[in-house]
């Protein structure tokens, strides 16, 4: 049996209302650094965190969005987003950041890891991770 | 004079919107600040609670709390009127006194 588990990250609040977004952010990047297979999923108000344009200049609080886009970079293969939590809030994946990926030594390029699934297929995803983390 | 109502949480995580449309009367005012902005966009599953208190009441959304979310001007609810911080204290002081919704 490998060392390595199946992470799954899941994110369920908006950015700046509360620290969750934030926090979640943070474990990732660390766990990312000990070399697991690190997952993320944005259900409920969690897609927000992944809309583009933030602009927190007005209300003092650091803009932490660019940072979605560099966890490619990261290791991070998998950014999963909930389609019926997107539709029910008028959005669509053209609103969301674009992730690449790129894997060092084979050289295997993804445009974008940025990926919206359905319901089956998320619970079919949590099922098969080793350990979720909730935010 | 009537009150002013705040709104400071999502419209699809907590019922402090529902409960705020509930029970302020007609001639009241609602801003919508911090993740409460959220409720201030059309084409949402939560739109039609914001145009229906539109009717008799006015609604406001804090700018620097909409734009920090990364969201467009144009997706706002029409009739809904953006403040900024300068804004809200107008609202305050135009008002008997501030009810908010936590």
């Amino acid at each position: 049996m490998s060392d390595k588990k199946q992470f799954m990250f899941l994110n369920r609040r908006a950015p700046y209302g509360t620290i969750y977004a934030w926090e979640s952010l943070e474990v990732v990047l660390i766990a990312a650094a000990f070399e697991q297979a690190v997952s993320l999923a944005f259900i409920d108000d969690g897609v927000y965190q992944l809309v583009t344009g933030q602009d927190t200049t007005g209300i003092g609080m650091k803009n932490f969005s660019p940072t979605y886009k560099t966890l490619g970079d990261y290791e991070v293969r998998h950014m999963y987003v909930d389609k019926d939590s997107l539709e029910a809030r008028g959005l669509s994946v053209d609103d969301l950041v674009v992730v690449p990926w790129e894997d060092w030594e084979t050289e295997e390029t993804v445009d974008n890891i940025v990926e919206v699934v359905d319901s089956a297929k998320l619970a079919e995803l949590l099922e098969e991770s080793d350990v979720v983390f909730s935010f | 004079m009537s009150d002013l109502h705040t709104v400071n949480k999502s419209p699809f995580e907590k019922n402090s919107l529902d409960t705020c449309l509930r029970l302020s009367k007609a001639g009241s005012s609602i801003l919508l600040y911090e993740d409460g902005v959220y409720a201030a966009l059309a084409g949402t599953s939560a739109s039609e609670k914001i145009t229906g208190a539109l009717a008799d009441r006015k609604v406001y959304v804090l700018e620097p709390d909409f734009r920090a979310r990364g969201l467009k001007a144009d997706r706002l609810i029409e009739g809904v009127e953006m403040v900024d911080y300068a804004g809200f204290v107008d609202l305050v002081d135009a008002c008997s006194k501030v009810q908010a919704w936590v």
